[in-house]
Protein backbone atom coordinates (compact mmCIF):
# COMPACT_ATOMS: atom_id res chain seq x y z
CA UNK A 1 0.00 0.00 0.00
CA UNK A 2 1.33 3.67 -0.90
CA UNK A 3 1.99 5.17 2.34
CA UNK A 4 2.63 8.82 0.12
CA UNK A 5 1.58 9.87 -3.25
CA UNK A 6 2.56 12.57 -4.70
CA UNK A 7 0.53 14.40 -7.64
CA UNK A 8 1.09 13.96 -11.00
CA UNK A 9 3.03 17.01 -11.24
CA UNK A 10 6.60 16.91 -9.47
CA UNK A 11 6.80 20.15 -8.10
CA UNK A 12 3.43 21.38 -8.09
CA UNK A 13 4.39 24.04 -4.64
CA UNK A 14 6.55 25.99 -7.63
CA UNK A 15 3.25 26.61 -10.30
CA UNK A 16 1.83 28.44 -7.39
CA UNK A 17 -2.03 28.74 -7.69
CA UNK A 18 -2.95 25.41 -8.81
CA UNK A 19 -3.16 22.52 -6.73
CA UNK A 20 -1.48 22.46 -3.12
CA UNK A 21 0.82 19.31 -1.88
CA UNK A 22 -0.16 17.94 1.28
CA UNK A 23 1.66 15.51 3.30
CA UNK A 24 -0.50 12.47 4.14
CA UNK A 25 2.15 10.11 5.72
CA UNK A 26 0.88 7.77 7.95
CA UNK A 27 2.37 5.10 9.34
CA UNK A 28 0.45 1.85 9.00
CA UNK A 29 0.09 0.84 12.78
CA UNK A 30 -1.42 4.53 13.49
CA UNK A 31 -4.67 2.84 11.67
CA UNK A 32 -4.37 -0.74 14.28
CA UNK A 33 -4.25 1.15 17.18
CA UNK A 34 -7.04 3.88 15.46
CA UNK A 35 -9.71 1.51 14.55
CA UNK A 36 -8.95 -0.64 18.31
CA UNK A 37 -10.07 3.32 19.60
CA UNK A 38 -12.80 3.55 16.98
CA UNK A 39 -13.97 0.16 17.90
CA UNK A 40 -13.95 0.72 21.80
CA UNK A 41 -16.46 3.50 20.93
CA UNK A 42 -18.57 2.15 18.57
CA UNK A 43 -19.20 -1.05 19.97
CA UNK A 44 -21.11 -0.33 23.15
CA UNK A 45 -23.56 1.86 20.68
CA UNK A 46 -23.86 -0.88 18.75
CA UNK A 47 -24.69 -3.43 21.93
CA UNK A 48 -27.54 -0.40 22.78
CA UNK A 49 -28.78 -0.39 19.47
CA UNK A 50 -29.31 -4.41 20.18
CA UNK A 51 -30.97 -4.01 22.73
CA UNK A 52 -33.92 -1.75 21.21
CA UNK A 53 -37.13 -3.38 21.14
CA UNK A 54 -37.86 -1.89 17.55
CA UNK A 55 -41.67 -2.68 17.62
CA UNK A 56 -42.35 -0.81 20.67
CA UNK A 57 -39.94 2.10 19.72
CA UNK A 58 -42.53 4.77 18.72
CA UNK A 59 -44.56 3.54 21.42
CA UNK A 60 -41.94 4.22 23.89
CA UNK A 61 -40.63 7.37 22.59
CA UNK A 62 -43.94 9.58 22.35
CA UNK A 63 -45.37 8.57 25.54
CA UNK A 64 -45.99 12.03 27.51
CA UNK A 65 -43.02 11.79 29.84
CA UNK A 66 -40.49 11.39 26.87
CA UNK A 67 -41.90 13.96 24.37
CA UNK A 68 -41.81 16.52 27.11
CA UNK A 69 -38.12 16.18 27.89
CA UNK A 70 -37.29 15.33 24.69
CA UNK A 71 -38.81 19.24 23.90
CA UNK A 72 -37.22 20.37 26.89
CA UNK A 73 -34.11 19.11 26.15
CA UNK A 74 -33.66 20.94 22.74
CA UNK A 75 -35.24 24.11 24.09
CA UNK A 76 -32.18 24.38 26.94
CA UNK A 77 -29.45 23.17 24.98
CA UNK A 78 -30.63 25.62 22.47
CA UNK A 79 -30.56 28.39 24.76
CA UNK A 80 -27.35 27.49 26.53
CA UNK A 81 -25.57 27.25 23.03
CA UNK A 82 -26.53 31.02 22.76
CA UNK A 83 -25.56 31.96 26.12
CA UNK A 84 -21.90 30.40 25.16
CA UNK A 85 -21.72 32.45 22.17
CA UNK A 86 -22.76 35.43 23.70
CA UNK A 87 -19.94 34.75 26.72
CA UNK A 88 -17.78 32.51 25.00
CA UNK A 89 -16.69 34.51 21.81
CA UNK A 90 -15.71 37.72 24.00
CA UNK A 91 -13.63 35.07 26.37
CA UNK A 92 -12.01 33.09 23.62
CA UNK A 93 -11.11 37.23 21.91
CA UNK A 94 -9.35 37.77 25.35
CA UNK A 95 -7.47 34.63 25.98
CA UNK A 96 -6.00 34.54 22.34
CA UNK A 97 -5.48 38.48 21.19
CA UNK A 98 -5.22 40.81 24.84
CA UNK A 99 -2.50 40.11 27.10
CA UNK A 100 -3.36 41.08 30.99
CA UNK A 101 -2.15 40.31 33.97
CA UNK A 102 -3.80 36.86 34.92
CA UNK A 103 -4.62 35.76 31.46
CA UNK A 104 -3.11 32.12 32.00
CA UNK A 105 -5.01 31.81 35.89
CA UNK A 106 -7.88 32.86 33.84
CA UNK A 107 -7.74 30.55 31.00
CA UNK A 108 -7.07 27.72 33.74
CA UNK A 109 -10.16 28.62 35.77
CA UNK A 110 -12.36 28.63 32.60
CA UNK A 111 -11.23 25.21 31.78
CA UNK A 112 -12.40 24.01 34.82
CA UNK A 113 -15.74 22.91 34.43
CA UNK A 114 -14.28 20.22 31.75
CA UNK A 115 -12.02 18.73 34.25
CA UNK A 116 -14.10 18.65 37.67
CA UNK A 117 -17.07 16.33 37.66
CA UNK A 118 -20.35 17.84 36.67
CA UNK A 119 -22.05 17.17 40.14
CA UNK A 120 -19.20 19.01 41.35
CA UNK A 121 -20.07 21.85 38.82
CA UNK A 122 -23.77 21.35 40.03
CA UNK A 123 -22.91 22.00 43.89
CA UNK A 124 -20.61 24.99 43.07
CA UNK A 125 -23.89 26.56 41.61
CA UNK A 126 -26.17 25.38 43.88
CA UNK A 127 -23.97 27.19 46.80
CA UNK A 128 -23.78 30.34 44.25
CA UNK A 129 -27.42 30.76 43.01
CA UNK A 130 -29.13 28.10 45.54
CA UNK A 131 -31.69 30.14 47.86
CA UNK A 132 -28.65 29.57 50.80
CA UNK A 133 -26.18 30.68 48.47
CA UNK A 134 -23.68 33.20 48.01
CA UNK A 135 -25.60 34.92 45.41
CA UNK A 136 -28.87 33.69 45.76
CA UNK A 137 -29.29 34.72 49.23
CA UNK A 138 -29.64 38.69 47.49
CA UNK A 139 -31.73 37.18 44.45
CA UNK A 140 -34.01 35.35 47.03
CA UNK A 141 -34.91 39.11 49.04
CA UNK A 142 -35.35 40.70 45.30
CA UNK A 143 -38.04 37.77 44.81
CA UNK A 144 -35.74 35.92 41.93
CA UNK A 145 -35.89 31.93 42.38
CA UNK A 146 -33.30 30.01 40.12
CA UNK A 147 -33.34 26.59 41.77
CA UNK A 148 -36.11 24.39 40.39
CA UNK A 149 -36.52 26.24 37.46
CA UNK A 150 -35.87 26.16 33.94
CA UNK A 151 -33.53 28.93 34.19
CA UNK A 152 -31.49 26.67 36.61
CA UNK A 153 -31.31 23.78 34.40
CA UNK A 154 -29.87 26.48 31.42
CA UNK A 155 -27.16 27.76 33.65
CA UNK A 156 -26.31 24.38 34.31
CA UNK A 157 -25.83 23.52 31.30
CA UNK A 158 -23.82 26.57 30.38
CA UNK A 159 -21.75 26.11 32.98
CA UNK A 160 -20.33 23.22 31.68
CA UNK A 161 -20.78 23.56 27.88
CA UNK A 162 -19.15 27.28 27.57
CA UNK A 163 -15.38 25.88 28.22
CA UNK A 164 -15.94 23.68 24.81
CA UNK A 165 -16.85 27.19 22.64
CA UNK A 166 -13.89 29.53 24.22
CA UNK A 167 -11.49 26.60 23.76
CA UNK A 168 -12.17 25.40 20.37
CA UNK A 169 -12.24 29.19 19.35
CA UNK A 170 -9.37 30.51 21.02
CA UNK A 171 -7.42 27.53 19.22
CA UNK A 172 -9.21 28.51 15.69
CA UNK A 173 -7.64 32.42 16.55
CA UNK A 174 -4.35 31.73 17.13
CA UNK A 175 -3.61 29.68 14.19
CA UNK A 176 -5.87 32.34 11.87
CA UNK A 177 -3.00 34.87 13.13
CA UNK A 178 -3.32 38.17 13.39
CA UNK A 179 -1.74 39.22 9.65
CA UNK A 180 -5.15 40.60 8.01
CA UNK A 181 -6.50 41.64 11.07
CA UNK A 182 -3.31 44.09 11.24
CA UNK A 183 -3.57 44.88 7.08
CA UNK A 184 -6.77 45.70 7.76
CA UNK A 185 -5.59 48.21 10.60
CA UNK A 186 -3.52 49.74 8.84
CA UNK A 187 -5.82 50.88 5.98
CA UNK A 188 -7.99 53.01 8.83
CA UNK A 189 -10.23 49.95 10.10
CA UNK A 190 -11.57 50.55 13.64
CA UNK A 191 -11.31 47.87 16.21
CA UNK A 192 -15.10 46.87 16.24
CA UNK A 193 -14.77 46.88 11.97
CA UNK A 194 -11.61 44.47 11.85
CA UNK A 195 -13.90 42.35 14.37
CA UNK A 196 -16.87 42.18 12.41
CA UNK A 197 -15.62 42.32 8.74
CA UNK A 198 -12.28 40.06 9.22
CA UNK A 199 -12.03 38.29 12.54
CA UNK A 200 -15.51 37.05 13.05
CA UNK A 201 -15.47 35.70 9.24
CA UNK A 202 -12.43 34.25 9.60
CA UNK A 203 -12.95 31.65 12.29
CA UNK A 204 -16.18 31.22 11.67
CA UNK A 205 -16.06 27.42 10.92
CA UNK A 206 -13.92 27.49 14.67
CA UNK A 207 -17.00 29.30 16.06
CA UNK A 208 -19.79 27.37 14.47
CA UNK A 209 -17.97 23.48 15.51
CA UNK A 210 -17.04 24.92 19.06
CA UNK A 211 -21.24 26.08 19.37
CA UNK A 212 -21.58 22.82 17.85
CA UNK A 213 -19.66 20.90 20.32
CA UNK A 214 -21.43 22.78 23.27
CA UNK A 215 -24.87 21.79 22.19
CA UNK A 216 -24.53 17.64 22.31
CA UNK A 217 -22.74 18.54 25.60
CA UNK A 218 -25.50 20.66 26.92
CA UNK A 219 -27.95 17.59 25.29
CA UNK A 220 -25.74 15.30 27.45
CA UNK A 221 -25.69 17.38 30.15
CA UNK A 222 -27.66 15.08 33.69
CA UNK A 223 -24.65 15.41 36.72
CA UNK A 224 -24.82 18.64 37.24
CA UNK A 225 -28.66 19.22 35.98
CA UNK A 226 -29.71 17.01 38.72
CA UNK A 227 -27.74 19.02 41.65
CA UNK A 228 -28.56 22.23 40.65
CA UNK A 229 -32.12 22.29 38.67
CA UNK A 230 -34.05 19.48 40.34
CA UNK A 231 -36.01 16.42 38.39
CA UNK A 232 -39.70 17.88 37.19
CA UNK A 233 -41.77 16.55 34.02
CA UNK A 234 -41.60 19.67 31.22
CA UNK A 235 -39.72 22.08 33.65
CA UNK A 236 -36.02 20.71 35.01
CA UNK A 237 -36.48 16.71 33.88
CA UNK A 238 -34.16 16.46 30.31
CA UNK A 239 -33.53 13.35 28.25
CA UNK A 240 -30.51 12.18 30.77
CA UNK A 241 -32.48 12.26 33.92
CA UNK A 242 -35.77 10.92 32.07
CA UNK A 243 -33.52 8.20 30.70
CA UNK A 244 -31.92 7.30 34.16
CA UNK A 245 -35.50 7.68 35.80
CA UNK A 246 -36.82 5.05 33.20
CA UNK A 247 -34.17 2.44 33.94
CA UNK A 248 -35.71 2.33 37.22
CA UNK A 249 -38.53 0.69 36.06
CA UNK A 250 -38.55 0.37 32.44
CA UNK A 251 -35.24 -0.66 30.98
CA UNK A 252 -36.91 -0.59 27.51
CA UNK A 253 -38.09 2.89 27.53
CA UNK A 254 -34.60 3.94 28.51
CA UNK A 255 -32.76 2.20 26.17
CA UNK A 256 -35.28 3.19 23.49
CA UNK A 257 -34.21 6.98 24.66
CA UNK A 258 -30.63 6.48 24.51
CA UNK A 259 -31.24 5.93 21.33
CA UNK A 260 -33.37 8.61 20.59
CA UNK A 261 -30.57 10.63 22.00
CA UNK A 262 -27.85 9.75 20.03
CA UNK A 263 -29.67 9.93 17.08
CA UNK A 264 -30.23 13.46 18.18
CA UNK A 265 -26.56 14.22 18.93
CA UNK A 266 -25.40 12.67 15.77
CA UNK A 267 -27.66 14.56 13.97
CA UNK A 268 -26.78 17.72 14.86
CA UNK A 269 -23.17 17.00 14.84
CA UNK A 270 -23.39 15.48 11.20
CA UNK A 271 -25.12 18.04 9.70
CA UNK A 272 -22.70 20.98 11.22
CA UNK A 273 -19.71 19.74 12.98
CA UNK A 274 -16.59 20.13 9.55
CA UNK A 275 -13.12 19.31 10.78
CA UNK A 276 -11.18 22.76 11.75
CA UNK A 277 -10.17 23.76 8.05
CA UNK A 278 -6.90 25.56 7.62
CA UNK A 279 -7.81 29.40 8.41
CA UNK A 280 -5.87 30.38 5.31
CA UNK A 281 -7.78 28.37 3.38
CA UNK A 282 -10.99 29.46 4.66
CA UNK A 283 -9.75 33.06 3.56
CA UNK A 284 -8.91 31.95 0.55
CA UNK A 285 -12.08 29.84 -0.40
CA UNK A 286 -13.87 33.08 1.31
CA UNK A 287 -12.06 35.36 -1.68
CA UNK A 288 -13.28 32.98 -4.34
CA UNK A 289 -17.02 33.47 -3.93
CA UNK A 290 -17.36 36.87 -2.50
CA UNK B 1 4.74 8.51 -7.91
CA UNK B 2 5.36 6.40 -4.38
CA UNK B 3 8.11 7.76 -2.24
CA UNK B 4 7.42 5.16 0.77
CA UNK B 5 6.32 1.39 0.35
CA UNK B 6 6.78 -1.47 2.45
CA UNK B 7 10.65 -1.72 2.56
CA UNK B 8 10.59 1.54 4.19
CA UNK B 9 9.63 0.13 7.31
CA UNK B 10 12.35 -2.59 8.24
CA UNK B 11 10.73 -5.32 9.26
CA UNK B 12 11.73 -5.66 13.28
CA UNK B 13 10.17 -2.01 13.70
CA UNK B 14 6.69 -3.55 12.14
CA UNK B 15 7.39 -6.15 14.42
CA UNK B 16 7.82 -4.65 17.34
CA UNK B 17 5.03 -2.27 16.25
CA UNK B 18 2.38 -4.88 15.88
CA UNK B 19 4.13 -6.59 19.73
CA UNK B 20 3.25 -3.10 21.62
CA UNK B 21 -0.23 -3.35 20.04
CA UNK B 22 -1.37 -6.63 20.93
CA UNK B 23 0.28 -5.64 24.15
CA UNK B 24 -1.99 -3.14 24.59
CA UNK B 25 -4.80 -5.54 23.95
CA UNK B 26 -3.97 -7.72 26.43
CA UNK B 27 -3.31 -5.04 29.20
CA UNK B 28 -6.66 -3.73 28.29
CA UNK B 29 -8.25 -6.54 28.40
CA UNK B 30 -6.99 -8.11 31.47
CA UNK B 31 -8.02 -4.55 32.92
CA UNK B 32 -10.80 -4.96 32.49
CA UNK B 33 -11.21 -8.27 34.01
CA UNK B 34 -12.59 -9.81 30.66
CA UNK B 35 -8.98 -11.68 29.76
CA UNK B 36 -8.17 -15.22 31.58
CA UNK B 37 -5.78 -13.49 34.10
CA UNK B 38 -8.02 -12.50 36.65
CA UNK B 39 -6.08 -14.43 39.63
CA UNK B 40 -5.13 -12.59 42.99
CA UNK B 41 -5.90 -11.96 46.46
CA UNK B 42 -9.46 -11.17 45.54
CA UNK B 43 -10.27 -14.22 42.69
CA UNK B 44 -13.43 -15.60 44.45
CA UNK B 45 -12.56 -19.56 42.98
CA UNK B 46 -9.44 -19.29 45.45
CA UNK B 47 -11.30 -18.65 48.19
CA UNK B 48 -14.14 -21.14 47.41
CA UNK B 49 -11.86 -23.71 48.22
CA UNK B 50 -9.71 -22.65 51.40
CA UNK B 51 -13.69 -22.11 52.94
CA UNK B 52 -14.52 -26.00 52.11
CA UNK B 53 -11.79 -26.61 53.91
CA UNK B 54 -11.48 -25.14 56.86
CA UNK B 55 -15.47 -25.11 58.06
CA UNK B 56 -14.71 -24.29 60.99
CA UNK B 57 -12.76 -20.48 60.69
CA UNK B 58 -14.88 -19.34 57.62
CA UNK B 59 -11.89 -17.06 55.10
CA UNK B 60 -12.52 -15.26 52.14
CA UNK B 61 -13.76 -12.44 50.46
CA UNK B 62 -17.47 -11.40 50.48
CA UNK B 63 -18.68 -9.03 48.36
CA UNK B 64 -22.16 -7.60 49.98
CA UNK B 65 -24.23 -5.72 47.45
CA UNK B 66 -26.50 -3.11 49.68
CA UNK B 67 -28.87 -0.91 49.26
CA UNK B 68 -27.79 2.95 49.45
CA UNK B 69 -29.45 3.34 52.53
CA UNK B 70 -28.04 0.56 54.46
CA UNK B 71 -24.77 2.42 54.02
CA UNK B 72 -23.94 3.56 57.68
CA UNK B 73 -25.66 0.22 59.22
CA UNK B 74 -24.01 -2.63 56.84
CA UNK B 75 -20.50 -0.92 57.15
CA UNK B 76 -20.99 -1.07 61.30
CA UNK B 77 -22.14 -4.98 60.47
CA UNK B 78 -19.49 -5.53 58.08
CA UNK B 79 -16.62 -4.52 60.51
CA UNK B 80 -18.04 -6.79 63.44
CA UNK B 81 -17.93 -9.32 60.37
CA UNK B 82 -14.65 -9.41 59.80
CA UNK B 83 -13.60 -9.15 63.69
CA UNK B 84 -15.67 -11.97 64.33
CA UNK B 85 -13.73 -13.90 61.52
CA UNK B 86 -10.33 -12.13 61.10
CA UNK B 87 -9.31 -14.73 57.74
CA UNK B 88 -12.40 -12.70 55.72
CA UNK B 89 -12.48 -9.21 53.73
CA UNK B 90 -15.79 -7.74 52.96
CA UNK B 91 -16.30 -5.79 50.51
CA UNK B 92 -19.46 -3.61 50.41
CA UNK B 93 -20.85 -1.84 46.93
CA UNK B 94 -23.79 0.21 47.88
CA UNK B 95 -26.16 2.06 45.41
CA UNK B 96 -29.58 2.06 44.38
CA UNK B 97 -31.27 -1.48 44.98
CA UNK B 98 -32.33 -1.46 41.17
CA UNK B 99 -28.90 -0.58 39.35
CA UNK B 100 -27.34 -3.20 41.73
CA UNK B 101 -29.64 -6.07 41.07
CA UNK B 102 -29.27 -4.88 37.17
CA UNK B 103 -25.42 -5.05 37.45
CA UNK B 104 -25.73 -8.64 39.17
CA UNK B 105 -28.23 -9.86 36.58
CA UNK B 106 -25.16 -9.15 33.91
CA UNK B 107 -22.98 -10.89 36.13
CA UNK B 108 -21.15 -8.75 38.58
CA UNK B 109 -19.51 -11.02 41.39
CA UNK B 110 -22.10 -10.15 44.21
CA UNK B 111 -22.51 -12.83 46.72
CA UNK B 112 -25.32 -11.17 49.03
CA UNK B 113 -27.95 -8.96 47.87
CA UNK B 114 -29.62 -6.57 50.39
CA UNK B 115 -32.25 -4.39 48.78
CA UNK B 116 -34.35 -1.82 50.28
CA UNK B 117 -37.88 -2.80 48.25
CA UNK B 118 -39.60 -6.10 47.33
CA UNK B 119 -39.59 -5.67 44.03
CA UNK B 120 -36.15 -5.61 43.13
CA UNK B 121 -35.58 -8.75 45.27
CA UNK B 122 -38.31 -10.02 42.42
CA UNK B 123 -35.84 -9.32 39.84
CA UNK B 124 -33.30 -11.23 41.21
CA UNK B 125 -35.42 -14.25 42.37
CA UNK B 126 -36.71 -13.79 38.57
CA UNK B 127 -33.53 -14.34 36.88
CA UNK B 128 -33.05 -17.61 39.04
CA UNK B 129 -30.38 -15.83 41.28
CA UNK B 130 -31.61 -15.91 44.51
CA UNK B 131 -30.04 -18.96 46.31
CA UNK B 132 -32.93 -19.63 48.83
CA UNK B 133 -36.00 -17.83 49.05
CA UNK B 134 -35.02 -13.78 51.02
CA UNK B 135 -35.44 -12.98 54.03
CA UNK B 136 -36.94 -9.69 55.39
CA UNK B 137 -34.59 -8.40 57.44
CA UNK B 138 -35.65 -4.90 58.65
CA UNK B 139 -38.50 -2.13 57.35
CA UNK B 140 -38.15 1.77 56.83
CA UNK B 141 -41.35 4.27 56.75
CA UNK B 142 -41.24 7.85 55.13
CA UNK B 143 -41.00 10.78 57.37
CA UNK B 144 -41.32 14.54 56.86
CA UNK B 145 -38.05 16.65 57.32
CA UNK B 146 -37.39 20.66 56.87
CA UNK B 147 -34.26 22.44 56.86
CA UNK B 148 -33.40 23.60 60.44
CA UNK B 149 -35.16 27.01 60.22
CA UNK B 150 -37.97 25.54 58.81
CA UNK B 151 -38.46 28.49 56.46
CA UNK B 152 -42.03 27.79 55.29
CA UNK B 153 -43.54 27.02 59.01
CA UNK B 154 -44.54 23.54 58.29
CA UNK B 155 -45.79 21.43 61.05
CA UNK B 156 -47.80 18.85 59.85
CA UNK B 157 -48.17 16.56 56.28
CA UNK B 158 -50.75 18.94 55.23
CA UNK B 159 -48.90 21.39 55.60
CA UNK B 160 -46.32 20.54 53.06
CA UNK B 161 -49.24 20.00 50.17
CA UNK B 162 -49.89 23.77 50.70
CA UNK B 163 -49.01 26.02 47.62
CA UNK B 164 -46.00 27.74 47.37
CA UNK B 165 -44.47 25.63 49.76
CA UNK B 166 -41.26 24.32 47.68
CA UNK B 167 -41.44 19.94 48.16
CA UNK B 168 -39.51 17.67 46.82
CA UNK B 169 -40.55 13.99 46.74
CA UNK B 170 -38.94 11.00 45.13
CA UNK B 171 -39.80 10.29 41.77
CA UNK B 172 -42.83 7.67 41.82
CA UNK B 173 -40.31 5.39 39.30
CA UNK B 174 -37.96 4.87 42.55
CA UNK B 175 -38.84 2.90 45.73
CA UNK B 176 -39.29 5.57 48.11
CA UNK B 177 -41.32 7.79 45.28
CA UNK B 178 -44.35 4.98 44.90
CA UNK B 179 -44.41 4.82 49.21
CA UNK B 180 -44.56 8.36 49.07
CA UNK B 181 -47.04 8.24 46.55
CA UNK B 182 -49.17 5.39 48.85
CA UNK B 183 -48.94 7.87 51.69
CA UNK B 184 -50.03 11.22 49.98
CA UNK B 185 -53.43 9.06 49.15
CA UNK B 186 -53.44 7.71 52.46
CA UNK B 187 -53.40 10.85 53.88
CA UNK B 188 -56.05 12.07 51.25
CA UNK B 189 -53.30 14.90 50.21
CA UNK B 190 -52.53 15.99 46.59
CA UNK B 191 -48.85 16.92 46.04
CA UNK B 192 -47.45 19.41 43.94
CA UNK B 193 -43.78 19.07 44.44
CA UNK B 194 -41.26 20.96 42.60
CA UNK B 195 -38.93 18.32 42.02
CA UNK B 196 -38.99 14.49 41.52
CA UNK B 197 -35.60 13.49 42.39
CA UNK B 198 -34.22 10.03 41.26
CA UNK B 199 -33.15 8.67 44.72
CA UNK B 200 -33.87 9.67 48.47
CA UNK B 201 -30.54 11.17 49.02
CA UNK B 202 -31.09 13.59 46.12
CA UNK B 203 -34.39 14.89 48.05
CA UNK B 204 -31.96 14.75 51.79
CA UNK B 205 -29.66 17.35 50.03
CA UNK B 206 -32.19 19.21 48.55
CA UNK B 207 -33.36 19.80 52.44
CA UNK B 208 -30.22 19.70 53.86
CA UNK B 209 -29.24 22.46 51.70
CA UNK B 210 -31.54 24.73 52.60
CA UNK B 211 -33.20 24.52 48.72
CA UNK B 212 -36.39 22.82 49.29
CA UNK B 213 -38.94 24.07 52.28
CA UNK B 214 -39.59 20.19 52.73
CA UNK B 215 -39.05 16.92 51.81
CA UNK B 216 -40.33 13.11 51.83
CA UNK B 217 -37.40 10.66 53.11
CA UNK B 218 -37.06 7.62 55.35
CA UNK B 219 -36.67 7.24 59.00
CA UNK B 220 -33.27 6.99 58.98
CA UNK B 221 -32.24 8.88 56.42
CA UNK B 222 -33.46 11.52 59.23
CA UNK B 223 -31.49 10.17 61.79
CA UNK B 224 -28.65 9.90 59.40
CA UNK B 225 -29.18 13.71 58.68
CA UNK B 226 -28.80 14.52 62.58
CA UNK B 227 -29.28 18.10 63.58
CA UNK B 228 -28.87 19.41 59.75
CA UNK B 229 -32.80 18.70 59.53
CA UNK B 230 -35.92 18.72 61.81
CA UNK B 231 -38.08 15.43 61.58
CA UNK B 232 -41.58 15.71 61.17
CA UNK B 233 -43.76 12.94 61.90
CA UNK B 234 -46.13 11.72 59.07
CA UNK B 235 -48.88 10.67 61.92
CA UNK B 236 -50.30 8.15 59.36
CA UNK B 237 -53.12 4.84 60.09
CA UNK B 238 -51.51 3.26 57.82
CA UNK B 239 -48.37 4.15 56.77
CA UNK B 240 -46.50 2.55 53.76
CA UNK B 241 -43.79 0.44 55.07
CA UNK B 242 -41.16 -0.94 52.94
CA UNK B 243 -39.38 -4.00 53.73
CA UNK B 244 -35.55 -4.60 53.16
CA UNK B 245 -35.17 -8.54 51.66
CA UNK B 246 -31.71 -10.02 51.93
CA UNK B 247 -30.52 -13.25 49.52
CA UNK B 248 -27.19 -15.07 48.84
CA UNK B 249 -26.72 -14.28 45.03
CA UNK B 250 -26.61 -18.79 43.91
CA UNK B 251 -23.42 -17.97 41.67
CA UNK B 252 -21.55 -16.98 44.94
CA UNK B 253 -18.38 -19.36 45.68
CA UNK B 254 -18.42 -18.39 49.25
CA UNK B 255 -22.32 -19.75 50.32
CA UNK B 256 -20.78 -20.10 53.66
CA UNK B 257 -19.34 -16.96 54.05
CA UNK B 258 -22.89 -15.45 52.46
CA UNK B 259 -24.58 -17.53 55.22
CA UNK B 260 -22.91 -16.03 58.10
CA UNK B 261 -23.42 -12.76 56.60
CA UNK B 262 -27.13 -13.49 56.34
CA UNK B 263 -27.31 -14.83 60.03
CA UNK B 264 -25.35 -11.87 61.44
CA UNK B 265 -27.36 -9.25 59.60
CA UNK B 266 -31.08 -11.02 60.66
CA UNK B 267 -29.47 -12.07 64.18
CA UNK B 268 -29.83 -10.40 67.31
CA UNK B 269 -26.68 -8.07 66.59
CA UNK B 270 -27.30 -6.81 63.23
CA UNK B 271 -30.97 -5.99 64.57
CA UNK B 272 -30.06 -3.71 67.63
CA UNK B 273 -27.88 -2.02 64.87
CA UNK B 274 -30.29 -1.63 62.22
CA UNK B 275 -32.90 -0.60 64.55
CA UNK B 276 -30.42 1.64 66.46
CA UNK B 277 -30.72 3.41 62.87
CA UNK B 278 -33.92 3.92 63.09
CA UNK B 279 -34.77 1.12 60.99
CA UNK B 280 -38.23 -0.58 61.73
CA UNK B 281 -38.38 -4.81 62.70
CA UNK B 282 -38.81 -6.64 59.22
Amino acid sequence: MPVLVLPKTSRPAARGHGRTWQYTGVPRWVYLVAAVGALFILLPLAGMVAQVNWGQFGALVTSESSVAALVLSLKTAAASTALCIVFGVPLALLLARAQFFGQRILRALILLPLVVPPVVGGLALLYTFGREGLIGKSLTVVGVNIAFSTTAVIMAQTFVALPFLVLSLEGTLRTAGQKYEAVAATLGARPGTVLRRITLPLVLPGLISGAVLSFARCLGEFGATLTFAGSLQGVTRTLPLEIYLQRETDPEAAVALSFLLIAVAVLVVALTYRAPKSPLRALVSQEDTP
Amino acid sequence: MTLFNKSAYPKRQQLRLGAFAAGTLVLAMSLSGCGPAATGPGAPGAEANTTRTAAAELSGTLNVYAAASLKTTFTVLANEFEAENPQVKVSLSFDGSSTLVTQITQGAPADVFASADNANMKKLSDAGLAKDSPVAFASNVLTLVVPPGNPANITSFADAAKPGVKLVVCAPQVPCGAATKADAAGAGLTLSPVSEELSVTSVLGKVTSGEADAGLVYVTDATTAGDKVISIPLDLANPTVNQYPIAAVSTTKVPELAQGFIALVTGTEGQKVLQNAGFGAP
